[in-house]
């Protein structure tokens, strides 16, 4: 545990950092860039030893969600750096005259960034690269429930990047504590809906804002599609995109499907067919699938089956190997609504299909739960794709694909409601940790002047003239040749 | 009925009645107002009055505002707010009120805060029409989703960013520019398309009980609602769940109003205030910089406002030139007893009086006077007040001071003029008056406040292009113009995929084949992805 004094002193010493003035330097946001880069390529072994450590995570799978995403985001970086840091002219109103107006960014300061363990790496680097491209110092506190990476960001930070902006500290929820009760510039949180609020309360009193990437239960409604093509195609992503990244253990995983009931049985002869292809006869021996991170977690998702009902509904899957961490990827068909499964996010490689009478009765059932980071949709219907756009609320809506967004970097990254506020990715990574400063500049030369007291009607009536654009008006009673009132 | 009087007094909004606590001394002058009793009888006579006579002693409390809010989030989910119709409706709406009733806003500015017409009509009322016509003209551009590129990463796929409302949200006003701080952001929330109820501050009386009213009459009550009040009505209101909260007052408030909504995870706008410097350099045309300095001190509601010139620096060199020349400048604004000019607004009640009074009446402060310094407690009246190299450590250098007194601090060089700036909390705007094109550079470079504005004051915030919000103790967030909508409305990715063009590289079960296509493919290295497909191919 970080003595009190200790954490001070190293916050003291980051703040005259940047007081220095040096990170504000083009040249040292893009050697940071750049030191992020030579970690991920030269580490990349240790990288993937950790994540097998910590969750038994696939070298293709970690480069897929982690690595590779991370190399693409620093890449976007570097080339987008100067035209970030340019700022923007703003347009004047024509009543202006010999003014400049611009909007200039700046970086916050010192930022706090707390990352959450099942995209470790992913978590803790792509809210980093935002703070440093802005320009800001920062602490990184990677997630205690993954301590091979957390220990590992710990080691290779301070080689690749500069130490003195950029300091790890690890540990667990009083760490945490302590560290919310100091004063920052910005605090990035990902994690729980459940400390997001901790932390936003905590924030309030020094009035730091906050992005909070929080969770939710992410939908897929699947419509009775006809091409086979399309069927295939639809099932490969949603297996793909639910069991794969981390064993369903992330935040824009999809939760639960929605789906007509006359297309249930194909859906699900689908599904039992395409988990073959993909996990093998064995899931377990097949190393495709990550482990679940600890024994609570396992705990907490066996619970969820514990319900008769629930057991009652699987359909395939439901085995699990406590010592190893290990739960059978498991598909559910209709366990009951308000059963916890289908109450909490469920964090993990548990799928339930719900059937409804009509798909469009997806959106209902959506809107009668707190807003998800992420919904989706497999249709070819266009009025159901502009219904959900324009009826449903969240983070994000991906058509015919589920969690693919997070790779796009033109595309803000963040929830809403329960599942966050705030964003990042891409320019908006850039954004969310500058303050944009509005910078106007005057001249001495030309000014109203009856824009000062002592006030009369006539100063009342130019004010009206001017502010109604009325050129014309302004110039006749300027010029006497309209009695002022 | 009378709300002059000290104390009590009761108002009305939809059917509700709400103990408005006021700090409003008893004011024989306003008391024999005809407008005061004018609007006082038609408060009574609004058609909001319930016809049951139990209804008299109800007082906002939880369950009003529960049941509130659950109103309002079903005129939300009925979709109307959301349509571009119902918004033109209501900007429109909101345009013809302030041009329609200008005089009785004019009116009721002048009882808040004796703020003179002309103050009036140009730091609330054109500004608000301005805000409005400025959303009915863009309002069909900034609803447009804007489609962004996609990457190879994504390919093949298309992509936009759709502006959807939050849901129903809650604005909390302050008093000192108590029409344009309620309307500003509300027309932001509408254009928006967002459900709003509007919490005006209880200090400025008159404009609080003419916003219920007019916003009543002319907007739709369905969606948009004023509830008045004070402390007790406030917490009932930040007690439910919001999709966002704007406030504008203070910082102690505005830490109040965030740990409120960390509680549903509502994301917070808070316009707070600081100490806003102004450093002058010898190298000006003094008495543009002057008339400058006033118009963004004494004209603006007499120091009473978030943006207003708080201190001066300047070199101990020049000090006596801005001293002679402020005052050559505030006797020709104000006339040789600025005190009675009808210029100048008054303060607004007996308690920021008193608490201004004591500011300039501790005892290391008050030898400092260099011109004015009187006071008349029956008519809330201080004179345009300067002061020179009061103490750090006093508390007129301490607090943001909200107030007609302008302390001027002299500093050996202007660059430790910047130190002292950045040694206090970032203010919400810092000014520069300087010709020396270096010094605006490093001012711009280093010195960190909301805003700037370089030669002037206070003008920043007219210009709809520039975000308006504060950044540390300043505040949170920003609005004016399409910020405003921005900041009302939730910006959400739409990623269109199609069925084919899929490959199953993605997927287990992987292969190293799979590993190094997916590494060329994220790269985007497109003699590696030919490679890799080519060796793909083979197997």
């Amino acid at each position: 545990m970080e003595a009190i004094d200790d954490l001070d002193l190293q916050l003291g010493m980051l703040r005259e950092y940047y007081y220095s003035g040096k990170t504000r330097d083009a040249s040292w946001r893009r050697s940071q860039l750049k030191g992020i880069l030579s970690l991920l390529k030269e580490r990349e072994d240790e990288l993937f030893r950790a994540l097998h450590q910590d969750l038994g995570k696939h070298p293709v799978e970690a480069y897929r969600d982690e690595i590779g995403c991370l190399i693409k985001s620093v890449n976007y970086a570097l080339d987008c750096l100067s035209q970030w840091m340019s700022g923007r002219k703003a347009k004047l109103p024509r009543a202006a005259l010999l003014t400049s107006a611009e909007i200039i960014p700046e970086p916050l300061g010192l930022v706090l960034i707390i990352s959450s363990w099942n995209f470790p790496f992913g978590l803790s680097l792509e809210p980093l690269i935002g703070a440093l491209a802005a320009g800001n110092v920062a602490v990184l506190k990677p997630s205690e429930s993954a301590p091979a990476s957390s220990s590992l960001l710990a080691n290779l930070i301070p080689v690749y990047l500069d130490n003195k902006a950029v300091n790890v500290v690890e540990g667990g929820p009083d760490v945490g504590q302590q560290l919310l009760h100091k004063k920052w510039d910005k605090i990035f949180f990902t994690g729980s809906t459940k400390i997001g609020r901790a932390v936003m309360a905590a924030a309030s009193e020094n009035l730091t804002p906050v992005t909070l990437e929080l969770g939710g239960k992410c939908p897929a409604v699947i419509d009775s599609l006809t091409r086979s093509l399309d069927r295939e195609v639809a099932v490969q992503r949603v297996l793909g995109t639910k069991f794969s990244p981390c064993a369903g253990q992330a935040c824009i995983a999809i939760d639960y499907v929605l789906v007509e009931e006359k297309f249930s049985p194909t859906l699900v002869e689908l599904m039992k067919g395409m988990m073959k292809k993909m996990f093998g006869e064995n899931p377990k021996e097949s190393g495709s699938i990550a482990r679940i991170v600890n024994k609570r977690h396992l705990q907490r998702l066996k619970s969820l089956l514990d319900d008769p009902l629930v057991k009652a509904s699987i359909v395939h899957g439901g085995s699990m190997d406590e010592d190893s961490l290990y739960i059978e990827p498991t598909i559910l068909l209709d366990p009951p609504t308000k059963a916890a499964i289908m109450v909490d996010e469920i964090f993990g490689p548990l799928l339930p299909i719900i059937t409804l009478n009509k798909i469009e009765d997806s959106i209902n059932f959506i809107n009668s739960r707190p807003k998800p980071l992420a919904i989706y949709g497999f249709t070819n219907n266009e009025s159901l794709k502009t219904r959900m756009i324009s009826q449903t609320s969240s983070g994000s809506l991906t058509f015919n694909d589920a969690v693919i967004q997070y790779a796009a970097d033109t595309l803000p990254f963040g929830g809403i409601g329960e599942s966050g506020m705030g964003k990042y990715h891409g320019k908006f990574s850039f954004d969310t940790f500058s303050h944009q400063k509005a910078v106007l500049r005057r001249s001495f030369l030309i000014d109203f002047w009856f824009r000062f007291p002592p006030w009369n009607d006539y100063k009342l009536q130019l004010f009206r003239a001017m502010y109604g654009f009325n050129y014309l008006l302004l110039l006749l009673i300027t010029l006497g040749l309209k009695r002022s009132k | 009925m009378l709300w002059a009087a000290g104390g009590c007094g009761r108002t009305l909004v939809f059917g509700y009645h709400f103990t408005a606590k006021s700090d409003l001394p008893l004011l024989p002058v306003l008391s024999s107002c005809p407008a005061i009793s004018l609007l006082c009888r038609s408060a009574s006579a609004s058609g909001t009055f319930p016809v049951m006579a139990e209804e008299e002693n109800r007082v906002f409390g939880a369950s009003e505002a529960s049941l509130l809010i659950r109103e309002l989030r079903d005129s939300f989910k009925s979709g109307r707010t959301k349509s571009y119709d119902w918004r033109v409706s209501q900007l429109r709406g909101i345009e013809k009120m302030i041009e329609e009733r200008e005089k009785d806003i004019i009116q009721a500015l002048y009882m808040d805060l004796s703020k003179p017409e002309l103050e009036s009509f140009f730091s609330e009322i054109s500004t608000s029409k301005s805000s409005c016509k400025k959303a009915l003209k863009e309002l069909k551009k900034w609803m447009m989703p804007e489609k962004v590129k996609t990457s190879m990463t994504t390919y093949p796929s298309s992509a936009e960013i759709v502006s959807e409302p939050l849901g129903v949200v809650l604005v909390i006003s302050a008093w000192n520019y108590p029409f344009l701080l309620s309307l500003d952001p509300v027309i932001g929330a509408i254009a928006a398309g967002n459900a709003v109820v509007l919490k005006p501050s209880e200090i400025a009386p008159a404009t609080s009980s003419l916003l219920a009213r007019l916003l009543e009459e002319y907007l739709d009550k369905s969606a948009i609602r004023v509830v008045e009040g004070a402390v007790p009505e406030t917490t009932a209101l930040l007690d439910q769940k919001w999709d966002k909260i704007m406030y504008t007052g203070s910082g102690r408030v505005g830490r109040i109003v965030m740990a409120a909504a960390a509680r549903h995870l509502t994301p917070v706008i808070l316009e707070l205030g600081g100490k806003c410097p102004a450093i002058v350099d010898s190298n000006v045309k003094l008495e543009v910089c002057v008339r400058r300095i006033i118009a963004g001190k004494w004209a603006a509601n007499s120091g009473q406002a978030c943006i207003s010139i708080d201190y001066i620096i300047t070199t101990k060199q020049f000090a006596p030139k801005l001293i002679d020349a402020l005052k050559k400048g505030i006797e020709e604004s104000f006339g040789e007893k600025p005190i009675e000019s009808p210029d100048m607004s008054r303060i607004v009640n007996a308690f920021h009086f008193k608490r201004l009074v004591n500011l300039l009446d501790e005892e290391r402060v008050y030898h400092k006077i260099v011109l004015g310094g009187q006071r008349e407690e029956k008519l809330l009246k201080i004179a345009p007040t300067v002061l020179l190299d009061v103490p750090e450590d006093s508390q007129i250098m301490q607090e943001e001071i909200f107030g007609p007194m302008l302390p001027i601090l002299t500093v050996e060089n202007l660059e430790e003029g910047f130190e002292v700036v950045n040694s206090k909390p970032k203010p919400l705007a810092a000014y520069l008056f300087t010709n020396n094109e270096q010094l605006k550079k490093e001012f711009v470079q280093n010195v960190s406040a909301g805003g700037m504005l370089v030669n002037d004051a206070i003008l920043h915030v007219t210009v709809p292009g520039l975000p308006f919000g504060g950044i540390g103790e300043s505040g949170i967030g920003a609005y004016h113009g399409k910020f405003s909508f921005d900041a009302f409305s939730h910006k959400k990715g739409v990623m269109y995929r199609s069925f084919e063009g899929d490959s199953s590289v993605r997927y287990p079960p992987y292969t190293p084949k799979k590993q190094r296509l997916l590494k060329a493919l994220i790269n985007g290295n497109i003699i590696g992805i030919i490679l890799a497909l080519i060796s793909w191919y083979r197997k």
